[in-house]
């Protein structure tokens, strides 16, 4: 039974803490000021990585789901689990930076764009998901309902967006386009800010996830000791 | 007719059955005895393939569970405390239905036959809904041995009945017992198992732990031997 | 009420235990177990007719449908000039609403006795389960449309006899059961049961929402059929991928 907390995991941490500073810098310091849109764009780069997370997260439950449905290993369940939350809370900081976004650029605070609209359905099919798990108690039938409803989920996404975005859309496409109204011309500075942004989202994905499932892997052993205590 | 051997059933961290090993031959009445929770339901689900084993095999008439599932299930009668019917159909269109879903030609004769086995023909075109709880539950034995199963699993079927409804059953029980059939009934009354059954098995935190047949016991010392299987532990 | 058991125990002894009658029961029993199809009708059928017997679920599925598009009526105000324009979007609100109370009724019904059990022990493939309660509940689904659509073009004289229109329910309804039939059997095995099933179906349900509203709009304002046919597409592909994944995962829910 392994207790203490793995190195790797502490370096993980530090590294993931230097990144997120060096990349909040450049997000101020090393990013020019853009143009049209002033200093309130500067919330984009985080907006994107965010929900780069996010989509990461959505993903990484679907294949936790197909595991646990091959294997039945409750790891797995363990996994789709972290996945989950880390994503519920990376789409939600997309959003509200979608948010502030909308608000100078088409001054409004919402906008029914497709992919801001995608994120919420998203937020509330984990909504959903966490209250289907609340209502079982039996782990393996939860594990099992679980892993079906994020495939669902998963799929129902893709079809979601599309029928959203046929019906109309306002979001600036901001890479290859020449941007809509909104949107903006990439520099170079920028381009490397939003890489640098992305990569350091996805460490702290990493570093969120591998502390969500120790967590779980904790959890579980725990409540096994109960159980052989109890008897 | 049924073995069983190793058999482990988790959920989740639980541990329900750990490594029961089990057997019965043709034709005899098993009772399986046991304190609530000692897992009897779970072991019965497990052999009634309504959930999967763990680890551990599970054959029935020479059919592995859950590989051979649906051969299984055309040779299994299962009579839970639940009734398994639908309160809005009559008698007879469950038994119609379920002869249906089990794939039985010619079903009117049958239905007939098995209305009188259970003695509810002149109740026939009754809704269920109507009926008490006792007669629910003859129909539900009658449900199941529709498709003449050569074994059959009873799951506490006296839960909720009073003493003339109890009698009643357990002679319908009998009957169907009769026919060679193998059968395995769990059950936590032991008065009402010593009259049926041909071989006791205490099933104790998640393993059979004590095993006699009715010659060697006797009905009187039923009760003790009840006791010590349960204590050993 | 319980007869008294001696007077046929003698006589089914004799007709069971003669070795002729038994074989001939064998017999009856198929070698093979019975084709989908057949079983798939069988709780078709089993449900019709629980259902023409009881009415319960027709007949609250049909009141609430009303007393939905009856609100709408005071919410919106639905002026002549506004509802042309609203129609469709009611229409689908109360036809999902009234689907929800329908979807969650029949799957409470094969828990109530345990009948989930009882299907799952015959020797058939589930997905013959799973079609033979989603054929029941499309069924239910559309027959709701077929009498709440009458109604609406009398009450708002608009006329809704539109053979597209017909066509945008039966694909609209199709995949909103599908998903529905296994949502409900997944909610019904959870402690909060019937509150569940909105919750986990509406967010999983909004393409066939716009594209069936889109459509409907489409046909009453006499839409060409290239600006349609995209929504009708859509439904189609949805109706594609959800039926068979639905179908792909009732054994999953179903088994444990």
């Amino acid at each position: 039974m392994k207790q203490a907390k793995p190195i790797a995991l502490t370096v993980l941490d530090l590294v993931t803490l230097a990144l997120m500073i060096a990349a909040t810098a450049m997000v101020f310091l090393y990013a020019p000021l853009e143009a049209v849109m002033g200093q309130v764009q500067r919330v984009f780069y985080f907006h994107v990585s965010a929900a780069w997370v996010g989509m990461l997260g959505f993903g990484a439950a679907a294949v936790a789901g197909i595991a646990y449905l091959r294997t039945g290993n409750m790891q797995w369940d363990v996994r789709g689990m972290a996945a989950v939350e880390i994503s519920l809370v990376f789409f939600f900081i997309a959003i509200v930076s979608g948010s502030i976004w909308a608000r100078p650029a088409w001054n409004t605070w919402w906008t029914w764009d497709p992919r801001l609209t995608t994120a919420v359905i998203v937020e509330l099919i984990y909504a959903a998901y966490l209250m289907l798990r609340q209502g079982i108690e039996e782990p393996e039938r939860r594990a099992r309902f679980g892993a079906v409803y994020t495939l669902l989920g998963f799929i129902s996404v893709p079809v979601t967006f599309i029928s959203i975005r046929l019906l109309d859309t306002i979001h600036p496409v901001v890479i290859g386009g020449s941007g809509g109204e909104g949107g903006f011309a990439m520099t170079p500075r920028m381009l490397q800010t939003m890489f640098f942004s992305l990569f350091t989202f996805s460490v702290l994905f990493v570093d969120l996830y591998w502390h969500r499932v120790r967590l779980g892997t904790l959890a579980r052993q725990v409540e096994q000791l109960r159980l052989k205590l109890a008897q | 007719m049924i073995a069983v051997r190793k058999l482990v059933k988790r959920f989740g961290p639980k541990t329900v059955l750990r490594g029961l090993d089990f057997n019965v031959e043709k034709g005899e009445f098993v009772a399986l005895l046991g304190p609530n929770g000692a897992g009897k339901t779970t072991f019965l689900r497990i052999l009634a393939s309504l959930s999967r084993p763990t680890l551990g095999e599970v054959t029935i008439s020479g059919y592995r569970l859950p590989r051979d599932a649906a051969a299984v299930r055309q040779r299994l009668g299962v009579v839970s405390h639940l009734p398994l019917l639908y309160g809005d159909l009559t008698a007879d269109e469950n038994l119609r239905f379920y002869g249906r879903m089990y794939g039985i030609t010619d079903l009117e004769p049958r239905i007939t036959e098995v209305l009188k086995l259970v003695g509810l023909e002149n109740r026939r075109r009754d809704l269920v809904r109507t009926f008490s709880r006792g007669m629910q539950q003859r129909l539900a034995i009658g449900r199941s041995v529709l498709h003449d199963p050569e074994v059959m699993l009873f799951d506490e079927p006296h839960t909720g009945l009073d003493q003339d409804a109890c009698n009643m059953l357990d002679t319908v029980l009998r009957e169907v017992a009769a026919r060679g059939r193998t059968v395995v009934m769990t059950s936590h009354d032991l008065s009402r198992a010593a009259d049926l059954a041909s071989r006791f098995d205490v099933l104790s935190r998640g393993k059979i732990t004590a095993s006699a047949s009715r010659d060697e016991l006797g009905p009187d010392r039923l009760l003790s031997f009840y006791r010590q299987a349960t204590q050993t532990l | 009420m319980e007869r008294p058991l001696t007077d046929y125990q003698t006589n089914t002894l004799q007709s069971e235990t003669a070795t002729g009658e038994r074989i001939s029961t064998l017999e009856r029993v198929q070698k093979i177990s019975p084709n989908l199809w057949k079983a798939t009708l069988a709780v078709v059928r089993k449900d019709l007719t629980a259902e023409l017997r009881s009415r319960e679920l027709l007949s609250a599925m049909l009141v609430f449908a009303l007393l939905v598009v009856l609100i709408f009526n005071f919410a919106l105000d639905l002026q002549p000039r506004l509802r042309v324009t609203v129609t469709p979007g009611v229409l689908w609100v109360t036809f999902i609403f009234a689907g929800t109370l329908g979807l969650n009724r029949s799957m409470a019904m094969e828990k109530d006795r345990g009948c989930l059990d009882g299907l799952l022990l015959a020797p058939v493939d589930r997905s013959a389960i799973f079609f033979g309660k989603a054929i029941g509940n499309l069924i239910f689904m559309l027959l709701i449309e077929v009498i709440v659509l009458p109604v609406y073009s009398v009450l708002y004289n608009i006329n809704l006899f539109n053979p597209g229109l017909l066509l945008v329910i039966l694909l609209g309804s199709l995949g909103y059961v599908a998903v529905g039939t296994l949502l409900s059997t997944m909610a019904v095995q959870t402690r909060t049961r019937d509150m569940l099933l909105p919750i986990l179906l509406f967010p999983l349900t909004i393409p066939v929402v716009i594209a069936a509203v889109k459509a409907t709009t489409g046909f009453l304002e006499g839409w060409t059929f290239p600006e349609i046919q995209v929504w009708l597409n859509l439904l189609v592909v949805y109706d594609v991928i959800f039926i068979s994944v639905a179908f792909m995962f009732f054994d999953a829910i179903v088994e444990e």
